[in-house]
């Protein structure tokens, strides 16, 4: 199967074992990822704050380049890069006298978009398309004995809802288990991590990441899994902050569930982009790779 | 340069607390759903559930007690919108379903807009930042975003982040800060800009004819 895709910024630079691990696994999984050519940044949260039409402007240009592709459905990894190219399309299909406007904008500069694409998150692909039978098949180190905290943030289904639960997702549990290991009661497992905010107002917002990181600590994970850059940023680089914050040990490594799949389907690490991290997941990975 | 990125550009002086409320206030009404804040019987799931209420100048409960009291000059001068992190648990939980992060975000843009944001936030700097480096190279550039970021008056934070930084960098996970990619298509994103720019201000100026 063939599937357009939108890494997005952050996949290119800082959340890149994200992007190689996701490309790795789709290979395996005989889903070949076809970059759109030429993206946009799609705004994620930030432009929005500024600037409601153009965000949507330069969002619906990437829809329309999509289009221009012959697609009927796009993928992305990057919850925010999902939720905000799913906001713009949605006004397509629902709210004709925006999506007027936004049409004037792409039609300035000789585009033009018809509502016509599906967007989608790639957990939401390689569960409800290709199938977790399809994963396990794959399957040739399986993860036993390892503990995952499955972490799914907010934007994965937050506010559409779409492929699973808005208040307690389960997607990521899913996925995990397929792969042989064991996920950890997590209830703040679609808490928010701090977003961007966490960013600016770091020296603000360390209680809500210390939160994440303590409760996984508590339930005896071994590592939280992620699917957002974001969550993967805050979660990774604050440790010593949160450390300090909460006076005690709460080290933990994170990692991206793509890169669980990866190791599980005995994918060599240096493809899966381990090592990148900031707080290392070498002891895990070598127990399994 | 970078100091000035920290200060709001200042459209509209010298209008009544009352004036800017309505002002603001047609703005909300116009947004989809805008209308159901009138419906808020300030329950206060929304405050219970966000996640960064703690640090907020007013919770989001208040928020809409404030603005249909017609005190949102105060609002807007408030941390709030800016601690808000888009997590969309407040909007799925409304039990009005009021549209709460969509008004949050209209907060953050008619406080840029209208010179109304508050002091202890740098939020603001970085969305503007943001949006001129993407706007200049079609996609993000995380090195200059943060490096700017600091230089606007964060250097606590650089010199605390440096280490952290440089090890993200020499493992090829921060672009060059100044870095010559860009999108082929930037003359195409222009073009969007400047046509939705210009339909941006007719729909306000006609929200707030209305
Ligand atoms: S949850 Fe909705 S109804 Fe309840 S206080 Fe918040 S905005 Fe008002
Ligand atoms: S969307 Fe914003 S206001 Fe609503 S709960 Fe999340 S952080 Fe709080």
């Amino acid at each position: 199967m063939e599937l357009l895709y939108y890494p997005g910024c952050s996949v290119e630079y800082t959340a890149k074992m994200y992007d190689t691990s996701a490309r790795a696994v789709c290979k395996e999984l005989d889903v070949e990822l076809k970059e759109l050519p030429d993206w946009n940044c799609c705004g994620a949260t930030t432009y929005m704050s500024v600037h409601e039409l153009v965000s949507h402007g330069n969002s619906a240009r990437n829809l329309a380049l999509a289009r221009r592709e012959g697609a009927d459905q796009m993928v992305t990894v990057c919850p925010a890069c999902y939720i905000t190219l799913y906001k713009t399309n949605e006004y397509f299909q629902t709210n004709p006298e925006f999506a007027d406007l936004i049409r004037q904008g792409l039609q300035a500069a000789g585009l033009d978009y018809d509502g016509g694409l599906r967007i989608r998150h790639l957990v939401d692909v390689l569960v409800n398309t290709v199938g977790l039978d399809e994963v396990e098949k794959r399957v040739t180190k399986p993860l036993n004995g390892l503990k995952v905290a499955a972490y799914h943030g907010c934007m994965l289904t937050r506010p559409f809802g779409g492929f699973d639960s808005e208040e307690r997702p389960v997607i990521l549990d899913r996925i995990t288990r397929s792969l042989g290991a064991e996920v950890v009661d997590y209830p703040l497992t679609a808490k928010c991590c701090g977003g961007m905010v966490t960013n600016t107002e770091s020296s603000k917002t360390i209680p809500v990441v210390a939160r994440l990181l303590r409760e996984a600590k508590y339930n005896g994970a071994d590592c939280i899994a992620v699917a957002c850059p974001l969550c993967h940023m805050n979660l990774d680089f604050y440790q010593p902050e949160v450390n300090q914050y909460l006076g005690g040990d709460y080290t933990i490594p994170i990692v991206y569930f793509t890169q669980l799949m990866g190791l599980a389907f005995g994918i060599p690490k240096e493809k899966l982009g381990f090592g990148l991290e900031l707080v290392s997941a070498d002891k895990l990975v070598s127990r399994y790779a | 340069m970078p100091r000035s990125e920290l200060r709001t550009k200042t459209r509209v002086q010298k209008l009544s607390p009352e004036e800017l409320s309505d002002i603001f206030l047609s703005h909300v009404y116009a947004l989809p759903d805008g209308r159901k804040i009138d419906l808020c019987i300030q329950c206060g799931t929304c405050s219970a559930s966000c996640p960064t209420a703690y640090a907020m100048d007013y919770s989001p409960r208040e928020i809409f007690a404030a603005l249909r009291a017609g005190m949102l000059d105060r609002v807007l001068y408030s941390n709030t919108a800016w601690m808000c992190t888009s997590c969309y648990i407040c909007t799925v939980r409304c039990p009005q379903q009021i549209k709460i992060t969509d008004i949050m975000y209209e907060l953050k843009r008619l406080g840029i807009k209208y010179g109304y944001t508050s002091p202890s936030t740098r939020a603001a700097a970085m969305a503007r930042i943001f949006i001129n480096i993407t706007n200049r190279l079609g996609r993000n550039n995380e090195s200059e975003l943060m490096a700017r970021f600091y230089l606007a008056g964060r250097w606590g934070d650089a010199i605390k982040n440096a280490w952290r930084g440089a090890k993200m960098f020499f493992r090829g996970r921060l672009p060059m800060p100044i870095s010559g990619r860009k999108v082929a298509g930037l003359d195409e994103m222009r073009k969007i800009r400047e046509t939705l720019e210009r339909l941006e201000e007719e729909k306000m100026a006609k929200e707030e004819a209305r």
